[in-house]
């Protein structure tokens, strides 16, 4: 991984000095080892605390709505899976393709600091990642952890090495594709009787605490102007009058994102009461395949969308019904 | 000083939930929050930190104030204020308590917040010493001792046993309920506690936010530090989403509402984020219409304003949630530092 750090800050360099790029948005280093920030970077200097490793995790996408806005070409660093949200922005017209020089860069997935916590590494002051194991040096001691035991939601169900869009692509290790089944979690969902069902996501989501993290990080949520956030809309709020609130609001954002959801896994990261707000998106997505045929959002900037695509093949109202759609 | 064994502290719920309700750090669908016990409940108190603070049995993310039925052109308004019964919160880190200090000034300042006020009169504080700081605490940059605990009662937990020592009166009180339960801790007792904050503070100089400088912040330099060029930097990654505000102790706005129930009105109160955008917002708008200026209002209030109207202290007390829950991992210790605040 170093290697790769290495070749990223070398070609960002070059591409600042010859005026290609004016600059470059990527990852800060933080305090603990694990604590990256998203940040830009103007100069060569600056570059210096690029960081790439296996705590790399937040999806860059989405802040390119605001930066190409800005004057100039903006270098962005892309994992595979952020290479789908990057299109899927591109196909809603919300992110200008020409002022961005995208550099896809090889994943191995990467490591769920909360994951290590809850595992009993507490006190982390930084982590190792040699490709099979990682190790959490820790106040009270080293911790060694399986990486595949430690990663994260997203990169368990990892969809692909592949990049979906790329100017350039620094890989220096080719990454073994795996194959995951990303539906199991739905399907056992799915099992259940709806009661029981009702009780799961109940219990889930009367955790929510309101914050916003999970729209505010989306890449599908770019309204200028959400629904929730608009006093006139009769439906902002902020905290629950009561607890059936809670649930409309994620209900609603999934249906919201129906389509468009490339399941970039960033809205269960990033929730800080481990909501699995994943499977609310992948059961549409598991629906929408069953209906209209195999879909995956961002995978190109000119396809028709399942949701906004009519055929003469869609499937029938009735059909919907008899998965328990009445119900 | 008592002293009662792990094994026994069931029972020791169950006799405080007896009389009065016993909020306690509890596992609820995964995550350690404080709820009320009851039989079978699964109690944490071995995670550090609950992912909301203690503070919202005082200051409940949402509450009721008032309710209007309407029937016709006929308006009745009902008085939905509940008169607030005795209850123990159990399980307090120091850094916790040491934020109901800072919302007391806040709301217990002229006009008194009645309903904080009531709850504040009814509630007892059991706290609880950290046996096991981390990475992201730094409450000893706020002079706070994660090993010797304020409230009504504190209490540590060493070897096999947890050690309850009463601090005031509501604490005697409550400790006199339970003498049936509790046993006195005899001089071998007292020494092994020592030994063991002895550790606690050896191990709070280890971490690595340990002397956290704040020397550059509070009164002083209002203007200086409300124009600097750095906000825009450090602001820039900013998602706007309220996770550091509502994990938060010491955060204190709140936003009041009405909730249409189509044949009135539920007017309620609900914490507020000032990374939101329609924080603070009146007839003429926003006075805070860009991000950056939302994110520098959070700092600026908690290490300024703050101290500046409440002599110097700072409204924050170092729990470190925020460290923790930010999606883009940007925070307040980054911001102290940014101005010259560095560490160790």
């Amino acid at each position: 991984m170093k290697k790769v750090l290495d070749i990223m800050q070398k070609r960002a360099k070059q591409l600042l000095g010859e005026g290609i790029v004016n600059r470059v948005i990527g990852w800060k280093t933080g305090e603990f080892g694990y604590d990256q920030t998203p940040a830009v970077f103007t100069s060569a200097a600056e570059l210096s605390s690029l960081v790439y490793d296996s705590f790399s995790a937040p999806n860059l996408s989405k802040y390119l709505i605001e930066e190409t806005k800005k004057e100039g070409k903006a270098l962005v660093f892309l994992k595979p899976c952020d290479t789908y949200s990057f299109n899927q922005l591109i196909k809603e017209h919300r992110i200008d393709r020409e002022k961005v020089f995208v550099i896809g860069v090889e994943c191995s997935g990467k490591v769920d600091i909360n994951s290590l916590k809850s595992r009993g590494a507490v006190g982390v002051i930084g982590v190792e990642d040699n490709g099979e194991k990682v190790i959490a040096h820790t106040l009270y001691g080293d911790m060694e952890f399986a990486k595949d035991d430690v990663l994260l939601e997203k990169c368990r169900s990892c969809k692909g090495k592949q990049h979906m869009v790329f100017d350039e692509l620094i890989i220096v290790n080719p990454v073994k594709e795996e194959k995951n089944d990303r539906f199991i979690g739905v399907d056992a969902l799915d099992a259940m009787t709806p009661d029981e069902r009702f009780e799961f996501w109940r219990g889930q989501l009367l955790k929510c605490i309101r914050c916003n993290a999970c729209r505010n990080v989306c890449p599908a949520c770019s309204c200028i102007k959400c629904v929730f956030d608009n006093q006139n809309s009769g439906v902002a709020s902020k905290a629950s009058p009561d607890t059936f609130e809670e649930q409309m609001y994620h209900v609603i954002r999934a249906f919201h994102v129906a389509g468009r959801c490339t399941d970039c896994g960033e809205c269960t990261r990033v929730c800080p009461q481990d909501i699995p707000l994943h499977l609310l998106n992948r059961k549409l997505i598991k629906d929408m395949n069953a209906f209209y045929g195999e879909y995956q959002a961002g995978t190109d900037t000119d396809s028709r969308a399942p949701l906004t695509n009519y055929t003469k093949e869609d499937v029938e109202p009735n059909v919907i019904s008899d998965k328990g759609g009445d119900k | 000083m008592f002293k009662i064994k792990k094994n026994s502290l069931n029972k020791l719920y169950a006799a405080i939930a007896e009389a009065q309700t016993l909020y306690i750090p509890c596992n609820v669908n995964g995550k350690p929050n404080f709820a009320v016990w009851g039989e079978g409940a699964d109690v944490d108190l071995a995670s550090l930190k609950t992912v909301k603070s203690a503070k919202e049995v005082f200051f409940p993310q949402c509450e009721d104030i008032v309710s209007f039925k309407t029937k016709g052109k006929e308006i009745t308004v009902i008085d939905c204020r509940k008169e607030s019964e005795d209850f123990v919160v159990f399980g307090v880190r120091a850094c916790d308590a040491k934020s109901f200090e800072i919302l007391d000034k806040v709301f217990l300042s002229d006009p008194v917040d009645t309903f904080y006020k009531t709850k504040r009169e009814h509630g007892t504080v059991i706290t609880l010493a950290c046996s096991r700081p981390e990475e992201s605490c730094f409450c000893s940059a706020f002079g706070i001792d994660c090993a010797e605990p304020s409230g009504d009662v504190a209490t540590y937990f060493s070897g096999e046993y947890l050690y309850w020592s009463p601090k005031t009166e509501k604490g005697l009180n409550l400790t006199n309920s339970l003498k049936n339960l509790l046993e006195i801790a005899n001089d071998k007792d007292n020494l092994a506690l020592e030994n063991e904050q002895k550790n606690i503070r050896e191990i709070t100089k280890k971490l690595p936010l340990y002397g956290l400088d704040l020397s550059k912040w509070g009164a002083d330099d209002l203007l200086e530090k409300f124009n600097s060029e750095k906000w825009q930097e450090l602001s820039s990654a900013c998602l706007g989403c309220g996770a550091c505000t509502f994990v938060c102790p010491t955060c204190q706005c709140y936003d009041v509402r009405d909730f249409d129930k189509g044949n009135g009105v539920q007017r309620y109160r609900c914490w507020d984020s000032c990374m939101y955008n329609d924080f603070t917002m009146m007839a003429h708008g926003t006075p805070r219409p860009t991000q950056m200026q939302r994110f520098r209002q959070r700092f600026m209030h908690k290490l300024v304003y703050f101290p500046s109207n409440n002599g110097g202290e700072f409204s924050c007390v170092g729990c470190g949630r925020c460290v923790e829950k930010c999606p883009i991992n940007m925070n307040i210790v980054k911001v102290i530092k940014a101005f010259g605040g560095e560490g160790k």
